[in-house]
């Protein structure tokens, strides 16, 4: 199904990419790219992080200026000086981090950057949101503001702001990386319908399965050139191995889990958040050595505030927290890593990982206080040193110096640091929030490999995931959450339209009930 | 992975890291002292008259412009480093600004702006003078209790922003200004009891400071207390770089949310690093109550004995980029500026304000290194921003 590179036929209509090459320095983040959109299409343009996918799309948009290479719109060539330029030709563009105001409104947000005079129009711009909305069955309230809205929703209005400059052509940037499982059903949904109306898309992303879903032709980058396009029938195997350049095993090979005596227990724990609302809402149960218990749940329902309760950074209302015994109820993050938890944060550069650190400080940030890293108040920095060239081969952290900056090293690479970090020493349990969120399929192979590892040595593994094909891949044991509660705990052969159901607030067994009388759908995704 | 000479790499890495922040640096004091001669041009009448006739008589105008900035800025430097009392005199001003400097360095470093080392010092100055004029305590052991003295109360005035901030979110910007205004009251307020007022002075001034408790004199004004300051830079350098303390530090100042996830007490640390600011600035005061001045012995604790060090310290810290040598050579920059300052008023009739001028203009082209990148060319092709408070570094 793979085609090898070969010039693509020439249309005179549609939007040509032809032969771009944008260098930054030394580097070469696109070499002769071509690539050709035409209208009523979905083109996935697929590669790992860094591949020079967005690269690419800022060219396009007139962010940056190519080094060479022209772009062509139905047979004329252009020039795109600004984004201005760009979205004049017809090019809309949403952002992977939206470009709203978050305090203003949806139709204040959909005027900014319009306005006309001195006065703000706010009646012209509810009407534009109104109409745009009808037009392409995506509703939205024009006087909602912009910050109290679901991501998802968030999203819609960035796709309406490109519309409503009509726009021809649209680039999606990783659109799906901020979305929950639901929200990714609607957008494929409205995607589809812009493509039947006749817009073009570029849909940008390294997740196969949206490929494989929802794609007309696919492009794969790699290192900044075109390595292949690919048919939408194109197995995942094969897409990733053109995407990483070498075979890439998707499935984890695990073995049973041969669960030991039970570690973490969890009683009735209820935690508020900083504003007083009650976000964990009597949760129990237990990870016992040895298996992973995956936490699904959308987004937003709980999860992150559990795991910072565990690890003491959010005070605990009532309910106990107990490890091996010790009780850690409303401890210090201090306290619960030398009992003994591993914790990789949800958001790692907000708070796992420090980029003006170097590579060798990060991977000691929570063990240099203590030997063989510290000599009573001195750094023993040949240790500390010693240690990052060490987990730099062992956990295959790409730098050329362990004294870089943490800043330097891609998504990938600055996770495989949080996670040398924590697997690195004696654990007992390790409470993992999305470890694998804007990683790319290289390492999320590479990663879930370690943590299965982890799981085998009889540590507790706790996963918080909102990806089914991750919950599918690692757990043990499913442990649903929604609005703060458990829905239930099922075995890791649940289905996944069940556990979608689940997810969204059903028991097990309605769960079960509706997933039989509607046997189709939510099947394939 | 082919590493070809990884180490001969960082080291050009850091050497053109540095040398960027020094060519800026002194680009900026160039910059400084061309906008300098413009005002001082500008602001003598009589050689500004001349200009008048810019175009009948072009040498009179510039002759008389060329002499009066020439005369000024030699005065300038002869006052700073043209002699060695004159060098003497520098080290002497620089010293409690290398260590008012620290104080606000460090703190920036912890990702707090220590507006407080004004106030700092001022209690430090009050603690020091007091064990030196009151107590009756044998030689070296008296200078050691009254410079203790210092660095406590400098600490305590510190110590509680830190406190206020750890435990109720206080802004340790509003809580600093607030203490320098204390301190200024306690200060003037102390002056009139009989434990600090000279005996038989009706004006606010406090007796002299004991000989046993005097910076020994090394040459004219170069005082032990110099070298102090050059030991609390060291400290300092080990502390940020080597130390556990000054890892908990910049990981606070980088991102306190990874730092408490990890482990760190950033309450703690902030109350810490203040505590230590709050003990460096109270150096700075100790500086100028146990310093000997011209005459030999030190002057008398006065409401205005640690002049606007605080403030100065805050240019200085910037000037140095929160990094100890920085502020080393930062202070010996300013310490030379108002040495030679005094130097340029007598000789050159230039106001004293003319050397706090370019202080600031020196601070203002450093902070704005694009502005001095558009000004000098050739620094143009070295872009990217430098980091005042070096807590990114």
């Amino acid at each position: 199904m793979i085609r090898p590179v070969a010039d693509e036929a020439e249309h005179g209509t549609g939007l040509q990419l032809k032969s771009i090459t944008k260098r930054f320095g030394t580097f070469v983040a696109n070499d002769a790219v071509d690539l050709d959109i035409r209208p009523g299409e979905i083109h996935c343009l697929l590669g790992e992080n860094g591949a020079g996918k967005s690269t690419l799309m800022n060219v396009l948009y007139g962010l940056y200026q190519p080094d060479g290479g022209e772009i062509v719109i139905d047979g004329a060539v252009q020039h795109f000086a600004n984004p201005k330029a760009a979205m004049a030709a017809g090019i809309g563009m949403v952002h992977q981090h939206f470009m709203l105001v978050e305090v203003f409104t949806v139709a204040e947000n959909m005027i900014l950057g319009r306005e006309p005079g001195l006065v703000v129009d706010l009646k012209a711009g509810r009407a534009t949101v109104r109409e745009l909305s009808a037009r392409y069955n995506l509703p939205v309230d024009p006087d909602a503001v912009v910050e109290d809205l679901p991501v998802g929703v968030q999203q819609r209005v960035e796709i309406l702001k490109a519309l409503a400059n009509d726009a021809a052509y649209l680039i999606l940037d990783e659109p799906t990386a901020v979305l929950t499982p639901q929200e990714i059903d609607e957008l494929m949904v409205v995607l589809q319908r812009l493509r039947d109306e006749g817009k073009g898309i570029v849909f940008i992303t390294h997740k196969l399965r949206e490929v494989r879903a929802i794609a007309d032709r696919i492009t794969v980058l790699r290192r900044g050139r075109v390595v292949g396009r690919a048919e939408p029938g194109t197995s995942e195997n094969e897409l990733a191995q053109l995407m990483v350049g070498r075979a890439v095993d998707l499935t984890v090979s695990k073995q049973h889990a041969e669960p030991g005596p039970v570690r973490l227990e969890v009683e009735n724990l209820t935690v508020t958040n900083s504003a007083g609302a009650v976000v964990v809402d009597g949760i129990s149960f237990e990870v016992a050595g040895g298996e992973i218990l995956c936490v699904a749940g959308v987004q937003g329902n709980g999860q992150s505030e559990l795991a910072d309760a565990l690890l003491g950074n959010l005070p605990v209302l009532s309910g106990s927290v107990r490890l091996d015994g010790h009780d850690l109820t409303d401890g210090t993050p201090k306290r619960a890593i030398i009992a003994g938890m591993g914790f990789v944060p949800e958001d790692r550069q907000h708070d796992g990982f420090i980029g003006s650190f170097t590579i060798a400080e990060n991977l000691v940030l929570n063990r240099f206080d203590r030997p063989p890293f510290a000599k009573g108040a001195a750094l023993d920095l040949e240790a500390i040193n010693g240690n990052a060239l060490r987990l730099r081969d062992e956990f295959d952290i790409r730098t050329p110096e362990v004294q870089n900056l943490g800043s330097s090293l891609s998504g990938g690479n600055a996770q495989k640091v949080v996670l040398a970090r924590e697997l690195s020493r004696e654990l007992a349990v390790l409470v993992a929030s999305q470890p694998t969120r804007g990683v790319d399929v290289g390492a999320i192979e590479f990663l879930h490999k370690r943590i299965v590892a982890e799981r085998d040595k009889g540590t507790a593994v706790m996963l918080v995931s909102t990806e089914l094909e991750e919950v599918e891949a690692l757990a043990d044991r499913v442990l649903v959450m929604y609005r703060g509660r458990v829905v239930g705990i099922v075995g890791p052969d649940t289905p996944r339209d069940v556990l979608g159901m689940m997810m969204a607030g059903c028991s097990y067994d309605e769960a079960v009930a509706l997933a039989a009388a509607a046997p189709t759908e939510g099947g394939d995704r | 992975m082919a590493e070809p000479e990884p180490r001969t790499n960082r080291l050009r890495a850091w050497a053109s890291a540095r040398w960027r922040d020094w060519t800026i640096t002194l680009a900026a004091f160039v910059l400084a002292l061309i906008v300098g001669a413009i005002l001082m041009i500008v602001a003598d009448p009589e050689v500004a008259g001349n200009f008048a006739y810019l175009f009948t008589a072009p040498g009179l105008a510039l002759g008389a412009a060329w002499t009066k900035v020439s005369t000024a800025y030699s005065a300038l430097l002869m006052g700073a480093v043209g002699s060695p009392s004159a060098l003497a005199a520098t080290t002497a001003a620089a010293a409690p600004l290398i260590c008012a400097g620290l104080a606000v360095g460090l703190a920036f470093r912890a990702g707090l702006f220590n507006i407080g080392a004004q106030g700092q010092a001022v209690v430090g100055s009050m603690a020091a003078a007091w064990v030196g004029f009151s107590l009756p305590l044998p030689p070296v052991i008296h200078l050691i209790v009254a410079v203790l003295a210092g660095l406590i109360a400098g600490a305590l005035w510190g110590g509680v922003v830190g406190w206020l901030k750890a435990r109720t979110g206080a802004h340790e910007v509003i809580v600093t200004i607030m203490m320098n205004y204390i301190a200024s009251g306690l200060l003037a307020w102390a002056l009139t009891t009989s434990a600090f007022q000279r005996p038989g002075r009706s004006d606010p001034i406090s007796p002299e400071v004991a000989g046993s408790a005097t910076f020994p004199q090394i040459f004219e004004q170069l005082h032990v207390g110099f070298f102090v300051a050059l030991a609390a830079a060291l400290v300092v350098a080990w502390v940020l770089d080597r130390s556990v303390l000054g890892f908990s530090i910049r990981a606070v100042g980088a991102n306190p949310h990874a730092a408490g996830t990890a482990g760190m007490n950033v309450g703690a640390t902030t109350i810490i690093t203040m505590a230590l600011a709050g003990a460096l600035a109270g150096l700075a005061g100790v500086m100028a109550a146990l310093g000997p001045s011209v005459n030999g012995v030190p002057t008398p604790l006065s409401e205005g004995l640690v002049g606007t060090v605080g403030f100065d310290a805050i240019t200085v810290a910037l000037l140095g980029r929160s990094k100890p040598v920085g502020i080393v050579f930062a202070g010996l920059l300013f310490g030379g500026l108002s040495a030679g300052g005094l130097a340029m008023q007598s000789v050159a009739q230039t106001p004293l304000t003319l050397t706090l001028v370019l202080q600031a203009l020196v601070v203002l082209f450093v902070a704005a290194p694009q502005l001095v990148a558009t000004l000098v060319p050739f620094l143009k092709a070295r872009k990217g921003s430098v980091s005042l408070t070096g807590a990114d570094a």
